[in-house]
């Protein structure tokens, strides 16, 4: 089957950068929400983000023009019923995603393809909530979705092989990276983050280590880009928290276990840099102390 | 301010030349011991005191076992050290410095400023197995390992979703393949004996890879001891 209208359900940070990545490649691409203000917000978002894109003469003021008139917005479910696929990223919240998945299947024909950008859900689970779990796929998209090109993909356990395979192709057709993972709680990137980031938040409540000295010596002897203490304050302890209890609920392993520093740090407000201090201190956008 | 080498056998952190090594004086206020002799090599060097730092060279045993311990107040001008290296990987410029409890911090200073002094980056850290680097990625190492076995994803499906998603600059198998499984095993089953703690436990392809060496070993020895008897 081939793929010329994507619906994207949910236009919050995932749906919002989705949208852009389907647009940007040349898909019609309508944007759903409950709410018109979440319609707004991403719509002033992206024309930001296009407008960078053409400061930074990546795109040309034309093709920008096009790609914003290809990408509309709405609060009628009804206006996805012209989609061959939905992305849904609403709530990450089974019942929230299965009485979405219902109504889609109401108003959507029968060859739609749904995915779904879940982080720590099922997607056979969310597939047999949707009347259509052979045509249901996982298709996971990294913050910031725009920037990043990777995108894990799982099938349900009744997934077809076309549907996956379309969902794949389209994937590649988005200029997207595609991995294929089998459905399991947290795919392969949450599934071996949350673990090693719950292992170092366990260190530094040990006192094994300060966390400069903990980012300093994993950039210096692994060469990774960023610490993971710096990672752990760009994401926000209540989004590892939110994550990692999740993953934890599904596989009982000790390592995914929220240590119980992460909850006492968002308790005092050391949510990272959003609130100016985490395992490290901010002023304005700068790093000092570590 | 100055320092001196001390090694007997061999060394780990420093197996070649290095600016450490070739800007030491014959005396200074802080001695770094080298090698695999390390008690042999405190005994000569006699009187501790006189110095600001004594840095010694550990391998997966912890500084306490050249100190002693005293109910977790223990801590002298004694440091430990490890430069990390990745298995068969060139030594990379971190030095985890060790430090217990009650480590004067003037004496972390002094053996700090003599490791940057020569290029190295030093991260400091308690006396636990593991230091920093190794107990934190073992467990990972371990996990991405079983996780292949059984089927996740293909190797490198594992390895560009965690470069893509994370930016790490390589994959934990194709890290694990070229650095050496069998040197995996070596250290994730140290750290599995002294913390009893599973995610150290080495996976099975390290292990494979381990008893494969070994058995690689004894083959080559019995083919050297026919060569040495000329029967070949
Ligand atoms: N934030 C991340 O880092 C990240 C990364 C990968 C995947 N995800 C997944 O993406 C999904 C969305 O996450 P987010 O961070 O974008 O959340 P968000 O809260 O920013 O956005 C969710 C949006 O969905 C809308 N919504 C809620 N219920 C709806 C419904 N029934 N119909 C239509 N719209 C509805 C909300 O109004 C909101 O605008 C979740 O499943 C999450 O697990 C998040």
């Amino acid at each position: 089957m081939s793929i010329q209208t994507v619906g994207v359900a949910g236009s919050g940070t995932m749906g919002a950068g989705i949208a852009i990545v389907a647009a940007r490649s040349g898909f019609r691409t309508i944007v759903y929400d409950i709410t018109q203000a979440a319609l707004d917000r991403a719509r002033k978002q992206t024309e930001g983000f296009f407008a960078k894109s053409v400061e930074r003469k990546k795109l040309a003021q034309g093709e920008v023009d096009k790609i914003l008139a290809s990408l509309e917005g709405t609060t009628e479910i009804g206006a996805l019923a012209q989609c061959d696929i939905v992305i849904e990223a609403v709530f990450e919240n089974l019942k929230v995603k299965h009485e979405l998945l219902a109504k889609l299947n109401a108003v959507c024909p029968p060859s739609t393809l749904f995915a779904s950008n879940t982080s720590t859900l099922s997607i056979s689970e969310i597939a047999a909530g949707s009347g259509r779990d052979e045509r249901v796929v996982g298709m996971h998209f990294c913050l910031p979705a725009q920037l990043m090109k990777l995108v894990e993909m799982s099938p349900g356990l009744r997934t077809s092989e076309e549907t996956f395979a379309a969902a794949w192709a389209l994937c590649k057709a988005m200029g997207q990276i595609p991995v294929k993972t089998k459905d399991n709680p947290g795919f392969i990137l949450n599934y071996f983050l949350i673990p090693f980031n719950n292992d170092v938040i366990r260190m530094v409540e040990a006192g094994l280590a300060e966390p400069a000295d903990i980012d300093r010596a994993i950039k210096t002897g692994l060469g990774y880009a960023m610490g993971p203490l710096e990672l752990l304050d760009l994401v926000g302890l209540d989004t590892h928290l939110l994550v990692a209890e999740a993953l934890y609920a599904s596989t009982h392993e000790p390592r995914a276990a929220v240590p119980a520093l992460v909850k006492r740090m968002i308790a005092a407000g050391h949510l990272g840099r959003k609130t100016g201090q985490g395992f490290y201190k901010y002023s304005g956008n700068a790093m000092f102390g570590g | 301010m100055g320092y001196s080498v001390l090694k007997l056998g061999d060394s780990a952190s420093f197996p070649e030349s290095h600016l450490l090594l070739e800007q030491a004086r014959r005396d200074g206020g802080v001695v770094i011991v080298l090698g695999d002799r390390i008690p042999e090599a405190l005994e000569r060097l006699g009187a501790r005191e006189r110095y600001r730092a004594v840095v010694v060279e550990l391998r997966t045993e912890c500084l306490g076992v050249y100190t002693g311990e005293r109910a977790g107040e223990e801590g002298s001008n004694m440091l430990g050290f490890a430069r990390f290296r990745l298995g068969a990987d060139p030594a990379t410029s971190l030095i985890e410095l060790v430090r217990q409890p009650a480590t004067p911090q003037a004496a972390i200073d002094a053996a700090r400023a003599v490791f940057e002094s020569a290029g190295l980056k030093v991260s400091v850290c308690r006396d636990v197995p593991g230091r920093i680097i190794d107990r934190l990625v073992r467990p990972y190492y371990n996990a991405a390992l079983r996780r292949l076995d059984e089927g996740l994803a293909s190797a490198s499906d594992l390895d560009t979703t965690l470069k893509l998603g994370l930016g790490y600059p390589e994959g934990p198998i194709g890290l694990l393949e070229r650095s050496g499984l069998a040197q995996h095993f070596d250290v994730t089953q140290a750290l599995y004996e002294a913390l009893g703690d599973p995610g150290y436990a080495p996976a099975r392809r390290a292990r494979v890879a381990k008893q494969r060496s070994l058995a690689a070993a004894q083959a080559d020895a019995w083919v050297q001891r026919q060569r040495e008897q000329g029967n070949d």
